[in-house]
């Protein structure tokens, strides 16, 4: 099952090179639809109670690197694995009703693209994570570049180029720090092996646990990113085209945490306690500059960049809490932001085709003749701002809780964040859709096409809202076990020098 | 008193001789005046197809040859493959190529080919030496017909002028190396690599200033050659001026043939020394890991751009030396073959648009490729992506290895400069990758044709004569080039996804090295 779900959409994406034009989008779009189909199965076949892998695959590769094929699924990433498969679904879907030009070669980078990510979520072998994890940055550097529009002046190809060029430093130090990682931990004339599971036994020291850590780090923070690394994240998101944004914001930033909870914490725990404080610091400094920022952009798609920089800001704390309900919290925001994320995106292409523009001051009064539309962006603005009620809410209280007790002052600043966090989200909502609109800009009710794809995503909001425990009872043994520092046996083997 | 004439092993020698033989054949058929195109051409192929399973046929095998200078073992075979294979390629892509079929001319393939064959000769000697004397002189074999390959298009000032600067500084280079011979020879009194290694080592002559000069001027002799800053200066004008299909087999086949010595040399003969130079070999790759890329940033010419970016690469490479094992050798083996497959198919690219578009080399002559001719663009992008060390091709699985070689022997900072070399490099493989796919095709705008240097027998009366510029676009589609370049990339492709058959090959001729070490 595990393996079908990963392959099928790039062999969908092949398909559609030999197909002629018109049957293309029907077959992407079928594609998209069959991946959520398994994403599903593979969620209701999950057993909740356990903490450790299921659905594994364990074959080897390339055995004379050591490098393993291995897949499976646990509590972390089975939602985030159906979070994927779902929007991909959305933008796929959203795609094959707007008819893109060159139709095949964009479906092909789509479904490529959905094959890395949803890879990067269940590799359990150190370098097929990172092979995964590259492999995401190309077709998206082909969806940018070539479907991309040039907006504010911004050019689309040195755009593109920078996204990648930023992205890239991360991911191939984390390369060298993923085989470093590798070599020095193999016992003295022992096989090599990437295996995640393996590497788990035999912890490194904490000298090289130090420097490889922030290999790591380096790539997941500027994936997310944070504050400080985020600079290419305003150019891609001004030149992207919006169904690929939804996708790239909704999940890829997802990868980087991800990354933390799956790599860093259980293969570098020293380093990991260590550094604690300066990553909560980054995190801290990304809620209040991403918040700040999403407050004061005009352009639509700057201030869904910046709050997502904000939100992935609370991930970080939860995750770096080091305790199981912060980090459990963190996990459940991650599919939280990335319901919430897309189809803001999908609203603003709407709004776009209303207005002709992404600017805020030059937009207003679209809710006028469009109560559904507005309904549905309400729901969404009120799960960005973590209403009481949604799922968000649940998210972000258990980012919270955990933090508080762990480093009280942190918790403290990041509740300023929550507040911040109600300001931008109904300032986006207002600006667009309140007061009296401007010359030329008409209200029309949502169109079929479109409310085909936003209303679901909403439906699924609503959803999570009535029953969050679903992710949080799943998430929770396996954070556990992420957290859990590895048995004594170990303890002794890292402390021989 | 009994004569008895010295055991000669045929089988070992197989490849040699066939290619020697093939060499001359083609030499006396490209007598023949029309239509020698076929004639010719299917006879090389032939020879090298010949040899090249006569390699095969040898795999596994592992023993001295011709009273020791030569050593026959998967690691020599293994590079000759890559030499020969190179070869093979290199010969539909000089079909119509003016160096070799100028309009209006006798054609001259014989010539052409054959000259190809005996640099192909000198590679696979060069993979199998294991002594001075048979190092140097298949060293020559295989540089001198390429300074004449390299200024084989003699109508033109840049091939000229690429010919003569080849002929000068490779022979600095030979005669650097040399002289680095003639000190190690007087340091440890022996010409073969195995003795020279016991001499070194059981003479307690270490840090005898004769064997560290003898070292650094053979270490620097090699680096001419393989395009290690900063001994590149030469590699992107050459490349720029020599014809495309030269470039093309000159980048990968003498890089594969050089780098494969250099291994044997340094490992067998100079092991005793490893602490002597291997710091210095990792300042050499980081310099021209850092030259290659930053040089190649700003490049308009797509061979000036390849040019650099093989400056790069051969940093990489040289990483898999300093490493100094057997998982190094394995390393430099696969790194050569994913290299030879991932640039064979640009350079490919870019002789079949020197010939469709007025731009020649130039970026633009790429630009909306991904509309017009995806047959070609997808090839460029993915040999792009492969050299940039992506993964899902064969070139990140080649990086892997390096970075893994360079890490096992404590040179982990070099693995590092592989990822920071690897990211910059990233910026202009991106940028010929967006030229292909991001813009629109331009109108060509060919510059006018120039008055031909008197250097190359330019007079008013032959100025005017078609084909002076080298490149006339004729419209006529490349198919067999196409069908080459294909091929090529779908392999780049599947290794990156099943390496097995690879690392095999790789591993084996790692084996081979490390039990010709002892």
């Amino acid at each position: 099952l595990i393996q079908i779900l990963l392959w099928l959409p790039l062999a969908v994406g092949l398909a559609c090179l030999l197909l002629p034009r018109r049957a293309v989008p029907v077959l992407a779009a079928a594609g998209g639809l069959v991946t959520l189909v398994l994403a599903a199965l593979l969620a209701i076949d999950f057993d909740s109670g356990l903490a450790g892998l299921q659905h594994a695959v364990d074959e080897s590769w390339i055995p004379d690197l050591g490098v393993g094929y291995q897949l499976g699924v646990d509590g972390i990433s089975v939602f985030l694995v159906v979070l994927t498969a779902l929007l991909w679904a959305g933008a796929v879907l959203w795609s094959a009703l707007h008819r893109p030009e060159r139709e095949r070669t964009y479906f092909l980078m789509l479904l490529l693209a959905e094959t890395a990510t949803l890879g990067a979520f269940l590799a359990q072998d150190l370098l097929l994570f990172v092979l995964f994890f590259d492999l995401m940055l190309v077709p998206f550097f082909f969806l940018f570049g070539s479907w991309g529009r040039e907006n504010e002046g911004v050019r689309v190809v040195p755009a593109t180029t920078k996204m990648i060029v930023y992205t890239l430093v991360g991911s191939l130090l984390m390369l060298v720090g993923a085989i470093a990682t590798a070599i020095l931990a193999a016992p003295p004339g022992g096989e090599l092996s990437f295996s995640l599971a393996t590497l788990r036994e035999n912890l490194l020291g904490e000298g090289s646990q130090d420097w490889i850590f922030w290999f790591f780090a380096a790539a997941f923070l500027v994936k997310m990113p944070a504050f400080l690394l985020h600079g290419w994240m305003p150019d891609a998101y001004r030149v992207a085209p919006l169904p690929v944004l939804a996708v790239f914001s909704g999940v890829l930033a997802k990868v980087g945490a991800y990354g933390f909870l799956r790599v860093s914490l259980p293969l570098f725990p020293d380093a990991t306690e260590q550094f604690q404080e300066l990553v909560l610091i980054v995190a801290l400094a990304s809620i209040l500059y991403g918040s700040a920022m999403a407050f004061t952009q005009t352009n639509v798609r700057l201030v869904i960049g910046f709050s997502s920089v904000a939100q992935l800001g609370f991930i970080t704390l939860g995750i770096f809490s080091l305790r199981p309900d912060g980090a459990d919290g963190a996990v459940l925001q991650m599919v939280n932001h990335g319901l919430v994320v897309a189809p803001l995106i999908f609203i603003v292409a709407v709004l776009y085709e209303r207005s002709g523009t992404e600017d805020l001051t030059r937009m207003g009064g679209l809710a006028m003749r469009a109560p559904i539309l507005a309904a549905l962006f309400l729901v969404v603005t009120l799960a960005t701002l973590a209403m009481p009620g949604s799922s968000n809410f649940v998210g972000e209280f258990f980012i919270l809780n955990g933090v508080f007790q762990e480093k009280i002052v942190y918790a403290v600043v990041a509740s300023a964040g929550v507040v911040l966090a109600a300001f931008y989200a109904l300032r986006l909502y207002q600006r667009t859709m309140h007061n009296r609109p401007p010359e030329g800009i008409e209200s029309r009710e949502i169109g079929l096409r479109p409310a085909l794809v936003i209303a679901p995503l909403v439906a699924c909001i609503v959803a999570l809202a009535l029953y969050p425990g679903l992710i949080l009872e799943r998430g929770e043994p396996s954070v556990e076990l992420a957290l859990e520092r590895p048995a004594p046996p170990v303890v002794t083997s890292t402390e021989v020098p | 008193m009994t004569f008895s004439a010295p055991d000669i092993d045929y089988a070992g020698l197989s490849p040699v001789i066939a290619l020697t033989a093939g060499l001359c054949a083609v030499l006396l058929v490209g007598l023949v005046g029309r239509g020698q195109r076929i004639l010719v051409s299917t006879l090389s192929f032939v020879t090298l197809a010949a040899a090249a399973g006569l390699c095969i046929w040898q795999w596994g095998e592992a023993k001295d040859l011709v009273a020791g200078s030569l050593r026959l073992d998967d690691l020599a075979l293994a590079i000759s493959l890559i030499c020969i294979g190179s070869a093979l390629f290199a010969i539909p892509l000089s079909w119509r190529e003016p160096a070799a079929e100028r309009p209006g001319y006798e054609p001259r393939h014989g010539e052409f080919q054959s000259l190809v064959i005996a640099s192909t000769l000198g590679m696979v000697l060069l993979a199998q030496a294991q002594n001075l004397i048979s190092f140097f002189v298949a060293f020559e074999l295989l540089s001198v017909p390429l300074y004449v390959l390299c200024g084989a298009q003699v109508r033109r000032r840049e091939s000229l002028e690429a010919g003569l600067k080849y002929l000068i500084v490779g022979s600095l280079g030979s005669a650097t190396l040399l002289y680095g011979m003639a000190f190690i020879y007087g340091a440890s009194g022996s010409t073969d690599f195995a003795e020279i290694g016991e001499g070194i080592a059981g003479g307690g002559i270490f840090d005898d200033p004769l064997v560290l000069i003898g070292i650094a001027l053979c270490a620097a002799g090699l680096a001419f050659k393989i395009s290690i800053a900063p001994f590149h200066q030469w590699t992107p004008d050459v490349y720029e001026g020599a014809p495309t299909p030269v470039t093309a087999f000159m980048a990968v086949a003498t890089k594969a043939a050089a780098f494969c010595v250099f291994l044997r040399f340094f490992e067998v003969a100079l092991e005793p020394a490893t602490d002597d130079w291997d710091g210095a070999l990792a300042a050499l790759a980081a310099v021209s890991i850092a030259v290659g890329n930053i040089g190649a940033l700003a490049q308009d010419s797509l061979k000036r751009l390849l040019g650099y970016s093989g400056v790069a690469q051969a940093g990489y490479m040289l990483v898999a030396i300093v490493a100094a094992s057997e998982f190094g050798a394995s390393a430099l083996v696969f790194y050569l073959a994913a290299y030879a497959l991932m640039n064979l198919a640009a350079f490919a690219v870019v002789v079949i648009r020197e010939r469709e578009t007025a731009f020649g080399d130039d970026i633009r002559a790429v630009q909306g490729l991904g509309r017009e001719r995806p047959v070609l663009a997808w090839p460029l992008t993915i040999s792009m992506l492969a050299l940039a060390g992506l993964p899902g091709t064969a070139g990140f699985i080649g990086k892997l290895f390096l970075i893994q070689a360079s890490v096992a022997a404590d040179f982990t900072w070099l693995g590092v400069a592989i990822a920071i070399g690897t990211m910059v490099s990233l910026a202009y493989y991106l940028r010929v990758i967006a030229y292909v796919w991001m813009q629109p095709a331009e109108a060509p705008e060919p510059d006018a044709p120039g008055p031909l240097p008197a250097m190359a027998g330019g007079s008013p009366e032959t100025d005017g004569v078609r084909g002076q510029r080298g490149q006339t676009p004729d419209g006529r589609r490349c198919k067999v080039i196409i069908g080459f370049t294909v091929l090529a990339t779908a392999a780049t492709v599947f290794f990156g996804v099943v390496p097995a058959p690879l690392t095999n090959f790789a591993e084996s001729a790692g084996e081979a090295l490390a039990a010709s070490v002892g």
